[in-house]
């Protein structure tokens, strides 16, 4: 088990119960204090089951607890149906859980996208993670209607005017504004390269505060593209979690190249994993050694740790990185003494 | 049998082909030379302005968003979002992302720079890229673009400039 108890600014009255407000803060979730105190953050990829069985999600969910500072529920990725990442971010809130809730622009219009803002926040949700969203085709859904009423940059404006200017994208007056810490999603690792860091900018801009990347398996692309986001400061204004995950297998690996749209996967890192006796170990191995050397790259905040379908060795990849140094993100069993202390008081 | 197109194609649109992006890309490759023509377009309706509003906008909407629908049809495969933003995207035109995207590339573009839900074609955003280069405010691809008024589909971008440009007490 992990050593230390979690911080006490990440300990509510219950574990269900809302964090007390901190100063500076725009939301009331774990993720922000654990960035904001300048600890490298673990995040997690929950990935929604197909099912309406709420235990079907705390199973999935548990299996990353006093591991990870926040779990993303994802939207229909893929394109595919699963449960609705609302409603897996609400159960979770439940239990005490600090889940960010995944926005796709694919599924939604203005109007569905605000109304659910708004109940997530009610919900508890402390995080939104803004995104495009795949193509349908590439999903169980092809005959489906593509909306993109709005794009992953303008999502991330209008959900920062929700926040900061409590009123709607029409101007109409909401009367309490949902607490949030807002991210993005970044691709550092897909054309147009140059590009990438000035659409970083923009989504900053637009009120990014934190973006979790597509899977790193090519350091130096991810240097490069580090390299101008530091000389442009954008890793002061922004928290940047790379994206990383342990292959199955070669196979695997081509398969995500040729159908998971946006994931690049050098050559050499494929050979690596075809020349392994044991190459799931090796997948491991080499997400670990990923892990070790974004902790090193100067502006990166943390890591988003995307096992799909090999979720149950999150927790070992995260401990055998090292990159949690004693520190303990929060757990359910942790029992706050302040809790006892007060029912003795009132009996 | 080639699986039919995904519904992205607005009405009136085919699905797009190989072949058929030359004009578009030769669109991009002239930017520059573009830029200036839309730049005296501009300039000419800015200063029509008060003349079109005599006129009467209604009246000349229909022979000018045919004038358009045509010569940015073929120039630039124009979608007539009616909220022209060519200038700020060296003269790709945003519309043709079938995720209609007009804030910048999505995460899904392929490694040799095709659009991840048409492989066949250059992802309009690379282009956009390519194109801002050679332009004179090439750098207006940064400016944040506010979700698009969906209302304005099919109407005349420019009359629209004009109209929003035309601030007059009333």
């Amino acid at each position: 088990m992990m050593e230390g108890e979690p911080h006490p600014h990440d300990i509510g009255a219950d574990p269900a119960a809302p964090l007390i407000d901190l100063p500076g803060h725009s939301s009331r979730g774990r993720l922000e204090r654990v960035l904001r105190r300048g600890e490298f953050a673990i995040t997690a990829e929950l990935n929604p089951p197909d099912s309406a069985n709420p235990e079907d999600v705390y199973e999935r969910a548990q299996i990353f607890e006093g591991w990870v500072d926040a779990i993303n529920a994802t939207d229909g990725s893929g394109a595919h149906c699963h449960m609705s990442s609302v409603a897996v971010c609400a159960l979770l809130t439940r239990v005490g859980y600090s889940p960010v809730l995944q926005i796709s622009c694919r599924d939604y219009n203005r109007i569905a996208i605000q109304g659910n803002v708004l109940g997530a926040a009610a919900l508890q949700v402390g995080n939104i993670l803004c995104l495009t969203g795949d193509g349908v085709q590439c999903g169980d859904h092809p005959q489906a209607k593509p909306v993109f009423d709005l794009d992953s940059i303008s999502l991330l404006a209008v959900i920062k005017h929700m926040r900061d200017e409590g009123k709607y994208l029409s101007g109409r007056p909401i009367a309490t504004p949902p607490r949030l810490f807002i991210g993005a999603a970044e691709n550092p690792f897909a054309p147009p390269y140059d590009f990438r860091p000035l659409r970083l900018a923009k989504k900053i801009a637009a009120g990014a505060q934190f973006v979790q990347t597509q899977y790193c398996f090519d350091l130096d692309l991810m240097g490069r593209f580090m390299t101008r986001v530091r000389d442009m400061g954008l890793d002061e204004k922004c928290f940047i979690l790379a994206g990383v995950g342990p292959l199955a297998s070669a196979r695997t690996a081509r398969w995500m190249m040729a159908n998971v749209p946006g994931v690049h996967i050098p050559e050499e890192v494929v050979r690596r994993l075809e020349g392994a006796r044991n190459q799931k170990a090796e997948g491991k191995r080499i997400c670990v050694e990923m892990i070790q050397a974004l902790r090193e790259m100067k502006g990166v905040a943390g890591v988003h740790v995307m096992a799909y379908r090999q979720e149950q060795y999150v927790s070992e990849i995260v401990h055998e990185s090292g990159v949690l140094g004693g520190r303990a993100p929060w757990r359910r069993d942790f029992v706050p003494r302040m809790l006892a202390v007060e029912s003795l008081g009132a009996t | 049998m080639p699986s039919p197109p995904f519904a992205y194609e607005p009405r009136g649109k085919r699905a797009r082909h190989g072949k058929s992006f030359r004009l578009r890309f030769w669109s991009v490759r002239h930017a520059r030379l573009l830029e200036h023509v839309y730049d005296a377009i501009e300039r000419l309706l800015l200063a029509a302005a008060p003349l079109i509003d005599r006129l009467g906008y209604a009246r000349i909407e229909g022979p000018m968003a045919f004038a358009e629908r045509h010569i940015k049809g073929a120039l630039f495969d124009c979608r007539m979002c009616g909220d022209c933003l060519l200038s700020a995207t060296g003269m790709s035109c945003p519309m043709n992302c079938p995720k209609a995207l007009r804030n910048g590339p999505c995460g899904g573009v392929r490694a040799d720079g095709g659009c991840e839900v048409y492989p066949d074609m250059p992802c309009v955003w690379v282009k956009a890229y390519e194109g801002s280069r050679l332009t004179r405010r090439g750098d207006a691809i940064t400016a944040f673009q506010p979700p698009i008024d969906h209302r304005l589909k099919g109407s005349s971008a420019w009359l629209n400039l004009a109209k929003r440009a035309e601030v007059r007490p009333s």
